[in-house]
């Protein structure tokens, strides 16, 4: 295709997910706080709309004309940067995440895609590690002892917690030997005896679900591994001086990360887009993109169900769980695997 | 269609050297961190225009990632203040700066007497994972297992120079 056309398809391709992407990142926060009144038997926002609706809406003017406080003993340059980092590498790693197949449109093909990079989840992984920043940084130049205790948790555990991550994702990895995201949904297609999807997570990588799941909500600092932001030792732990528009950001970052490792989750070793096709064509080519943000909102109910559900860990068995119990599982299963696939 | 390699290839390498130079001049450790981080970010560019993804992105996962958190850990833990101007610092600057332009011509020099051979073509070297693997776990799985070894030894290094000696039995109130 004419380079012109490859320039523009991405551009309306980044616009679109970006929107659909803060959007996403705008209901979960509503979502959230619904799932979790409910379960607390409470009503959660009902004033701004129907069913409180429109409460993102609100919350977003809400944040754009508070009053952006900076505290007077921080150290500026890093206060300000922070919240850009933690942010832009958040929306960062959505560029390489396929949401379903190719659409054919004025005789080209365009991949549902913003970009498909060879080693899609070596980016993602490489992007997360940057994020880590945004929020070690903040903690530091807070210039506040619960900030900079909530920083040097936050770096401390995303660090721990990357490498039973990276080792999780391993046995996946050697399963559809390919570190293209499109590739590794390509590997799960199909079904086992007609009916089971052939899903990594049905192809013997539960415990590498496992794995990954326990470290992806220990890296976006969700409970019950928030220490980070532990408000009842910490008050708001790393963005505790924050307020307004760079608060938001870092509660735009944090979402936009969960977002991102329900797709990974999704892709992984839930199939991606596969799933059951019927009716007309029209309805066929949508499809997969619907199974795809289904999976999504499945593992998204199921962060704010955990943390309607379990207390937080101490900082003692989160380090002990990390590398005692997480990394050996993790480097078990990774053997495993690639045992059974030599076989 | 080859300039568009070339104009980010011009872009990543003033990056780089800007980051280095910056990395020197800062006073602040934190900003000479940071400054580092993004010398190696560039770096890491450069290696994805040669090219070599996987390189591009180990470079940016365990560098820039990994071992510059470590980093920027230490010096938030440490709370390190503003480097201090020291005699030795103005020594440094007296004899460091003409070495340093020295050392410049000097790999300027070697490089010029060779200008007239071929440059490498971007993507002729083996850059992907897939050619990555078998050259890392067959042909030099030796010194790739030996390295392995090395860092064992020096993880268990540091475990012994943190752990506090056994004969010493914890006080009360420690």
């Amino acid at each position: 295709m004419p380079i012109w056309v490859y320039i523009l398809a991405s551009v309306i391709k980044s616009a679109i997910v970006l929107v659909v992407l803060l959007t996403a990142v705008a209901y979960t926060v509503w979502l959230e706080r619904k799932v979790v009144g409910h379960m607390q038997n409470r009503w959660g926002p009902t004033r701004v709309g129907p069913f409180g609706l429109l409460q993102p809406a609100a919350d977003g003017i809400k944040f754009l004309f508070k009053e952006d406080l900076t505290p007077p003993h921080v150290y500026k340059p890093l206060f300000l940067a922070a919240p850009l980092i933690a942010v832009i590498f958040a929306l960062t790693s959505i560029a390489v995440i396929p949401f379903g197949n190719s659409i054919q449109l004025f005789g080209y093909s365009f991949p549902l895609q913003i970009t498909d990079v060879n080693t899609g989840l070596l980016l993602i992984l490489g992007v997360t590690s940057i994020g880590v920043y945004g929020v070690a940084l903040a903690g530091w130049s807070s210039n506040n002892k619960y900030s900079l205790l909530g920083g040097l948790r936050a770096s401390a555990q995303m660090v721990s917690y990357e490498i039973s991550l990276g080792l999780s994702l391993v046995g996946v990895l050697i399963m559809s030997g390919s570190f293209s995201l499109r590739d590794i949904v390509y590997a799960q297609q199909g079904h086992f005896w007609g009916f089971i999807p052939r899903w990594n997570i049905f192809h013997g990588q539960f415990i590498g679900f496992f794995c990954y799941l326990m470290a992806a909500y220990a890296e976006t600092n969700r409970i019950p591994f928030d220490l980070p932001e532990a408000e009842t030792e910490l008050v708001a732990g790393y963005h505790t001086e924050y307020s307004a528009m760079k608060f938001a950001m870092f509660f735009m970052a944090e979402y936009a990360n969960m977002i991102t490792v329900a797709c990974l989750a999704t892709l992984l070793f839930f199939g991606g887009w596969n799933g059951p096709l019927f009716g007309p064509p029209i309805l066929q080519a949508l499809l997969p993109v619907f199974w795809f943000a289904a999976k999504i909102f499945g593992f998204l109910f199921l962060y704010i169900w955990v943390r309607g559900t379990l207390p937080r860990f101490r900082y003692d068995q989160l380090m002990s769980f990390g590398w005692k119990f997480l990394l050996p599982l993790s480097l078990m299963n990774l053997i495993a695997t690639a045992i059974a696939v030599a076989w | 269609m080859i300039n568009i390699h070339l104009i980010l290839f011009l872009a990543f390498g003033a990056v780089c050297v800007a980051g280095a130079i910056n990395l020197l001049a800062q006073t602040h450790p934190i900003n000479s961190a940071l400054s580092l981080i993004a010398v190696m970010a560039a770096l890491a560019g450069e290696y994805l225009l040669l090219g070599a993804e996987f390189v591009a992105a180990v470079q940016v996962i365990v560098y820039a990632g990994a071992i510059m958190v470590l980093f920027v850990f230490t010096i938030m833990l440490l709370n390190a203040g503003v480097e201090e101007r020291t005699k030795g610092s103005r020594v440094a600057v007296l004899f460091g700066i003409p070495g340093m332009l020295l050392g410049s011509i000097l790999v300027a020099w070697v490089v010029l007497r060779h200008s007239g051979t071929e440059a490498v073509v971007a993507g002729a070297l083996p850059g992907a994972p897939k050619t990555i693997g078998p050259l890392l776990f067959h042909e030099f799985l030796l010194p790739f297992e030996i390295t392995s070894i090395l860092i064992l030894i020096a993880i268990m290094g540091a475990v012994v120079l943190a752990s506090k000696p056994p004969s010493a039995p914890a006080r009360k109130g420690d």
